[in-house]
């Protein structure tokens, strides 16, 4: 009585196919922009952008300031929770879920009309707190992966004992926290911190109606005016995309081996 | 004929051969039990008597029948699996009903069958419940119900009780065993606990790397294991190696000291390193009578188990285990005191196989 | 319980309230400031005039036709992208796990998938309109090989079709990373167990299999829903304004108050809150219900 494979495989190479060919058509077509000849002339001339290299470095710079953000506002809420107020876990998760419930373009909007000039907290006044406000927005919009994932990782390691194991040794909070949490969940907060890094990279609502020079309304500005370019440019989003996954995979293969759970 | 009749059973996955020339004779209404540890075949063995697993090689035939090619649901058996396997989105009611269901039995008649199998388990109450409001050895009398409201001819539990709170695999075994009595159903058994294995059984067949050590009643496996595998498996033994001196007098020699064996050796000469078994409760301290052997050595361990002592005992080059009641009014040997060990000629075993 | 409190109190998060609740309080504090008011205004705004009055008024304007027509073509793109992405990802995920195909497969989609349900936004756009675009590789491909004129059969990429096959992209992998874990979950004795009780494939599905799966799936479908819904960039860049999504005119009514009434706005913004909000908790309920039976 042996399975026939026939229609698992068919599956496979119609989804392969579906999700290879718009990859196989960019990279093709980001490559047709020398008449008669293929040349990596698109990306010579998205690389050696000016507002490329400051939209995309404004955007990675965006990406660690918020991942910085993230980590020290949910390793400590998570860790507290876990520690001294599980009845406020339903609470706390689904405070951490309404990102997913409320649209983004909705968020953003309610800041505008928040922490605009005339309110009691003007942050869209100057650059730099407009820069931060991004972050906040960030944060936010990364919140579920980064509690979901440092949460996991909380859930591996036996929290109360390690706790009182350093307390019992004459350690102070900030250190438990910092030398005894942190480095016991160092993959869980990478992941977290890969996964925000994608999303953030490539965020188009938040910076352009925050009127930022972010990455994602600069690849939308090259899309509306250029041909060849923004094929280049998708290319390299899925590059950073995969570079983002891949190093998650990592950490996670890591911790996999170090504690089977 | 017999009822079961498994002849040169085979299975192969790729290269690696996990169940090899395995046969077996089943009589009716015969519990038997497939003994051994994890990897050694016994669960590949019942799922290709359930049809689960397609032989490599060799027969099963039920009541006269090939079943060989036949799909699980048409060898008219009933399987009990390790981890309950209830299906979750039904009642009790609705998971013993299932086979009744399928087979197109009316209503009513499905009803009356269900009534009898709940009480027969003991949950007549529990109907509605659904599997997870259960604790595990209900739900795992549940699955035992669902198996037999359909009157199959063979019941195959796959280590049932394996997941069970020790205490509730004691009861629930004894409640296994009167109910098949009760029905008089054909049942196959697998399990890697020698307890279960030798309480509920007919017949136990041990199993190690597919084959089949040794078929016997529980009497026989325990009180006479033909091969070392089957020794160390089933209960605790001493195990020693010995030299034949004259194997028909059933003469050897251990440690230096003459002993002997209540049978002739068989298929083995004068100068042959053989292993021999002795359990730890044959052993006893003292002089021995005419009947029995005594061998002197010096106490290296006392150990409580509650009931039972347990000495561990130093002969010249191996040691003896002996467990003796724990009667406060026998003084017990010290550590490092010299003691005679004996035994009774019947209870040393020379096993099959390399020394 | 009733223990002295003073004894404890100077302890860190020992016993007393106060204490404990410091712990937490800069992530409520984070949470209040930039998810909870932001919304919160925009909701209290749906209910008020220009001046601070309460109003329905807002509310009412909101079935003008072409804010329904926003809504509409939100929710069908949104569904449709939805659905298809549910069956496709179902029927991946189930050939992955249980297909009986070469072991390699399923780590591979599984990190193809987390690698392209992230894959949305502005390149993704690109992608599509490289691929089926008027200039792109299979539009070519079909029109040199085949002779196939893609677009003269009305085909258009910056259309409903097109903008649903485009969100397919990410949403077949979020499927497929959704459901797998609960496909794990339908074990392979309820099975055999249906099976030596004389079921057929059909019926193991009809009375198992799908009756185990169905909250997973449906709520699944929600989140995939949600997720289309709320998706701006990705037809932005696609369509620019010519698509009339709710997303789309929302983006233009922030930029210029294309509605002429801010307040208006607001309402859009909640009905919007309110149709992901219904999805989503619909979500996590089902998922409460399947989590039940995967003991």
């Amino acid at each position: 009585m042996k399975k026939s494979t026939f229609g698992p495989w068919l599956a496979m190479i119609l989804g392969a196919a579906y999700f290879l060919i718009p990859l196989i058509g960019t990279l093709e077509f980001s490559m047709r922009m020398k008449r008669g000849e293929y040349s990596f002339e698109a990306y010579k001339v998205v690389l050696g952008d000016p507002r490329f290299q400051e939209s995309f470095s404004y955007s990675v710079v965006l990406a660690l300031v918020t991942i910085a953000i993230g980590v020290l506002l949910v390793v400590p809420t998570a860790y507290w929770v876990q520690l001294r107020l599980p009845k406020l876990r339903p609470v706390v998760e689904f405070v951490t879920l309404l990102p997913l419930v409320i649209p983004a373009i909705v968020i953003v909007f309610g800041y505008l009309r928040m922490y605009n000039s005339q309110s009691w907290l003007p942050l869209t006044d100057s650059r730099r707190g407009t820069d931060l406000l991004l972050a906040f927005g960030y944060v936010t919009l990364a919140l579920p992966y980064m509690y979901r994932s440092v949460d996991t990782g909380l859930r591996a390691i036996d929290v109360r004992t390690l706790t009182e194991a350093a307390e019992s040794l004459g350690a102070g909070w900030a250190t438990i926290l910092f030398k005894v949490i942190f480095p016991n969940i160092r993959s869980a907060i990478l992941s977290g911190a890969f996964l925000t890094f994608a999303i953030v990279i490539g965020e188009f609502t938040f910076a352009a109606l925050l009127d930022r020079p972010a990455f994602g309304p600069y690849l939308q500005l090259v899309g509306a005016n250029r041909a060849y370019e923004p094929a280049a440019l998708a290319i390299i989003a899925f590059v950073v995309t995969w570079a983002c996954m891949g190093l998650i995979q990592v950490f996670g293969a890591a911790r996999g081996t170090g504690s089977k759970s | 004929m017999s009822f079961i009749d498994i002849h040169g059973l085979k299975k192969s996955f790729g290269p690696v051969t996990v169940v090899h020339d395995f046969h077996l004779a089943v009589e009716r209404g015969e519990f038997v039990s497939f003994l051994g540890p994890s990897g050694c075949g016994k669960t590949t063995i019942l799922r290709m008597i359930a049809g689960f697993e397609t032989a490599t090689a060799g027969s099963i035939a039920i009541d006269g029948k090939q079943v060989a090619h036949l799909p699980p649901a048409k060898r008219d058996v009933g399987m009990v699996f390790q981890a309950y396997a209830l299906f979750p989105n039904m009642t009790v009611a609705q998971n013993i009903a299932f086979g009744l269901r399928v087979a197109k039995k009316s209503a009513a008649e499905i009803r009356t069958r269900v009534g009898e199998m709940l009480d027969l388990i003991k949950l007549p109450d529990l109907g509605d419940r659904y599997p997870y409001q259960l604790s595990g050895g209900q739900q795992q009398r549940v699955a035992l119900a669902r198996a037999i409201a359909v009157k199959p001819q063979v019941l195959l539990l796959d280590e049932p009780l394996s997941a069970l709170d020790a205490k509730i695999r004691v009861s629930l075994r004894e409640e296994i065993r009167a109910l098949q009595k009760d029905l008089g159903i054909t049942t196959i058994f697998v399990t890697h606990d020698q307890e279960e294995a030798l309480s509920m059984s007919d017949r136990i067949v041990v199993l190690n790397e597919g084959r089949a050590e040794q078929v016997g009643s529980p009497f026989e496996v325990y009180n006479f294991p033909r091969t070392r595998f089957v020794a160390s498996f089933v209960g605790t033994l001493n195990l020693m190696t010995a030299v034949v001196v004259d194997a028909a007098a059933g003469r050897l020699t251990l440690d230096g000291r003459d002993v002997a064996t209540a049978k002739p050796i068989v298929g083995r000469r004068a100068g042959d390193t053989v292993t021999v078994a002795l359990r730890p409760e044959a052993v006893n301290l003292g002089d021995g009578t005419a009947r029995s052997d005594t061998l002197p050595g010096v106490v290296e361990d006392v150990a409580f188990l509650g009931a039972v002592v347990r000495i561990r005992v130093r002969l010249d080059a191996q040691t003896v285990t002996l467990d003796t009641f724990n009667q406060p009014s026998v003084a017990l040997p010290k550590q490092g005191e010299a003691v005679k060990l004996t035994f009774a000629r019947e209870d040393l075993l020379v096993l099959d196989g390399d020394a | 319980m009733s223990e002295p409190s003073t004894a404890t109190a100077h302890r860190p998060g020992g016993s007393g309230l106060p204490w404990a609740w410091f712990g937490v309080a800069p992530f409520f504090l984070f949470a209040v400031l930039f998810l909870i008011l932001p919304t919160a205004f925009l909701i209290v705004g749906a209910f008020q005039t220009a001046d601070g009055e309460f109003t329905l008024a807002n509310i009412r304007d909101l079935t003008h036709p072409s804010i329904v027509a926003a809504y509409r073509i939100s929710i069908e793109i949104s569904a449709a992208s939805a659905i298809g992405g549910a069956i496709v990802g179902a029927l991946l995920a189930y050939a992955a796990v249980g297909g009986g195909l070469p072991s390699w497969i399923r780590p591979t989609l599984m990190t193809f998938s987390g690698v392209a349900s992230n894959f949305a936004g502005v390149p993704l756009a690109f992608a599509f309109l490289a691929t089926l675009g008027r200039t792109g590789l299979v539009t070519w491909a079909l029109s040199n090989w085949l002779g196939f004129n893609l677009y003269a059969t009305g085909f258009n990429l910056l259309s409903f079709l097109g903008l649903t096959l485009t969100y397919l992209y990410f949403q077949i992998p979020l499927m497929v990373l959704i459901l797998t874990p609960a496909l794990d979950g339908l074990k392979k004795e309820w099975r055999e167990a249906s099976q030596i009780l004389g079921a057929s494939t059909f019926q193991y599905w009809r009375w198992i299999g799908l009756p185990v799966l169905w909250p997973s799936l449906l709520g699944a479908t929600l989140l995939l829903f949600a997720n289309a819904f709320g998706a701006v960039a990705t037809a932005y860049a696609l369509t620019g304004s010519s698509l009339n999504i709710v997303t789309i005119l929302l983006y233009a009514q922030i930029r210029g108050d294309v509605l002429h009434n801010q307040n208006l706005g607001y309402a859009l913004a909640l009905g919007m809150i309110l149709i992901t909000g219904v999805s989503n908790v619909a979500y996590i309920w089902l998922r409460g219900r399947a989590e039940r039976w995967s003991r």
